[in-house]
């Protein structure tokens, strides 16, 4: 009743804007493994139908973040809100790729039943599995390039094959909100490929993407967005505005080689001279 | 012969059978969660469930001991989880810790206990007493259509069947979710599968059968299905469901074939006894481990 009559309501833009919701809003997160907090107080608003990439140096929280956001280890304090809505009511429209390593791949599955795994709130606890579902299934491998491997046992694929049968699992689920954990570690040319390629389609299609991301020289041709942390939040926004030298510095401290900086960011800091001739007296 | 076999050796078959299927199914989730130790560690920790439950009721009849064993379980698994927070040590060593003791416990409990008048003591613990769940009413096969005779069936049956098919209900109802949540526990949660609340399930559904298991055929049977199945049916196939129909298979193999051999073997082989049956049937699923591991289609480097 609600939904009518704001549908049928004029609203000024503003307001409208505000209407719909955010797909990911957290604030306010602290986590802890043990006495030092491993994510502190981050706040974090993810655009809609936008690339968003988490960056920090190793042990900065990155999958701390995600996984408290999604429910996976507990919080000490903080909210999330995916869509307007506690995470409970909008869990249909989430999808979740966890790192490669999280899972033991000798288990006794082919590559076909782990992305009907997907489908699992579709079917819910008893029902039942139909020719239907099967061709989703089947189609979502398609799309990663793994049609051909559907009946193998998991354990006989490649790292990188293994990563596209979880990125078709997240996608046999159909979801609004991709939230992808070190998609790209370990994996071929060839994976790290068709990933990009299926994500970026997706964005295509309206949806978002959140993937935590360690390699800082593809950051400015896959993703719009970034939220660089470090423990807490130390840069958020697009590409263009917040990933600079100086939040990158303020994330890593000394541990960035300065050859990514430079290839990173030409224009910044002094370029080094073109020396065609080699002088002897230097 | 059909009246002696009726009545000396079918209820024990079948009693072992539906004990072996019933500890080998939930075996297969455990052995997946690496968590195999558990079903040894419940059928330790009873003991003391068991023998509390007896000092308490001052009887041995079935449901205070599976009361008393249940709770000693769950008192277990909160122990374990302690052990391994407090003292930051791995889960199988918790376990290690927490099951010995408490058996121990439970043998210095039943030492102490004036337990002489009732057929409780520790190698009735680690043995059972499989050969003695016998059907003297029966008179041969058409007993098996004689109510008469059928309501003093040994009623350790009635209760192993009653579990057995409670654990198969269990699994079967809850396969998908316990299928992910084993597989990826992560993602599990994510899509709002109760992880912790059924892997808490899954480790009561094992006591119950360990526990009408232990009490029927002793803990030696209970160790030997909820492992030695379960990770013979893994060498021989690379899917779940499979897996898991294999596993039972497997389980009604070693409960026939051993109880058989226990019976029958030291008499071919010229002895004047027969052996244990409990101590038969899992040395014959240890076999059977062996053999897939020597040969199993799927060991682990073989491929295809």
């Amino acid at each position: 009743m609600t939904q009518a009559a704001a549908m049928m309501s004029p609203l000024p833009s503003e307001q409208a804007s505000a209407a719909v919701p955010l797909p990911l809003k957290v604030r306010g997160m602290t986590v802890s493994y043990g006495a030092t907090p491993a994510v502190f107080s981050a706040d974090m608003d993810i655009a809609p139908g936008a690339m968003t990439a988490i960056i920090g140096p190793n042990g900065a929280g990155k999958s701390t973040l995600l996984k408290a956001t999604l429910g996976i280890i507990p919080r000490l304090s903080g909210q999330v809100e995916v869509f307007g809505q506690p995470l409970d009511r909008v869990r249909a429209r989430i999808a979740y790729v966890p790192q490669r390593a999280s899972v033991d791949w000798d288990f006794p599955t082919r590559a076909l039943d782990v992305v009907e795994m997907g489908l699992y709130r579709q079917l819910g606890l008893l029902g039942r599995l139909t020719r239907q579902h099967r061709s989703l299934a089947r189609d979502c491998l398609d799309r990663v390039g793994m049609a051909d491997f559907a009946g193998r046992q998991i354990g006989q694929l490649s790292g990188g094959q293994q990563q596209r049968v979880f990125l078709a699992r997240a996608l046999a689920q159909g979801a609004d909100l991709y939230m992808l954990d070190e998609p790209f570690a370990g994996v071929d040319a060839a994976t790290e490929k068709a990933i990009i390629d299926v994500l970026k389609s997706l964005k295509d299609e309206g949806r978002t993407i959140l993937a935590v991301h360690h390699d800082l020289s593809t950051v400015p041709d896959y993703f719009d967005n970034v939220f660089i942390i470090n423990r807490s939040p130390v840069a958020a926004g697009p590409v263009a505005t917040a990933f600079t030298e100086t939040a990158l510095q303020s994330a890593y401290g000394g541990r960035l080689a300065t050859g990514l900086l430079d290839q990173l960011f030409p224009s910044a800091g002094p370029a080094p001279m073109p020396q065609p001739f080699p002088t002897l007296d230097a | 012969m059909g009246s002696e076999f009726v009545a000396l050796s079918l209820p024990p078959i079948l009693i072992g059978c539906l004990a072996a299927v019933a500890c080998a199914l939930p075996g297969n989730f455990l052995l997946l969660r690496r968590q195999a130790l558990i079903g040894d560690a419940i059928s330790h920790v009873v003991l003391p469930g068991i023998v509390v439950a007896f000092l308490l009721t001052g009887m041995v009849s079935t449901w205070p001991m599976m009361l008393g064993a249940a709770g000693a379980a769950l008192v277990a698994v909160a122990l374990i989880q302690i052990v391994q927070r407090v003292g930051r040590i791995e889960p199988g060593a918790a376990m290690g810790v927490v099951f010995t003791t408490m058996f121990a416990g439970g043998v210095l409990l039943l030492e102490q206990s004036d337990t002489s008048n009732v057929h409780l003591d520790v190698q009735h613990a680690l043995y059972g007493n499989l050969e003695s769940l016998i059907w003297l009413d029966a008179t041969g096969w058409h007993s098996l259509l004689d109510p008469e005779a059928l309501a003093w069936l040994p009623p350790e049956l009635t209760r192993m069947a009653v579990v057995a098919a409670l654990v198969a209900l269990f699994i079967a109802a809850l396969w998908r979710p316990l299928a992910i949540s084993t597989f990826d526990e992560g993602f599990a949660r994510t899509i709002g599968i109760p992880v912790t609340l059924l892997g808490l399930a899954l480790v009561v559904v094992s006591a119950m059968a360990a526990v009408a298991a232990f009490d029927a055929v002793g803990s030696i049977i209970v160790i030997a299905m909820f492992i030695c199945p379960p990770a013979a049916a893994r060498l021989m196939t690379d899917r779940l469901a499979t897996q898991v129909w294999i596993s039972a298979g497997l389980a009604l193999v070693s409960a026939v074939l051993g109880y058989v051999l226990a019976g029958y073997g030291p008499l071919w082989l010229g002895a004047d006894d027969a052996v244990s049956a409990a101590g038969m049937i899992a040395t014959v699923s240890g076999l059977i481990l062996g053999g897939a591991a020597l040969f199993g289609p799927k060991r682990r480097g073989q491929s295809g």
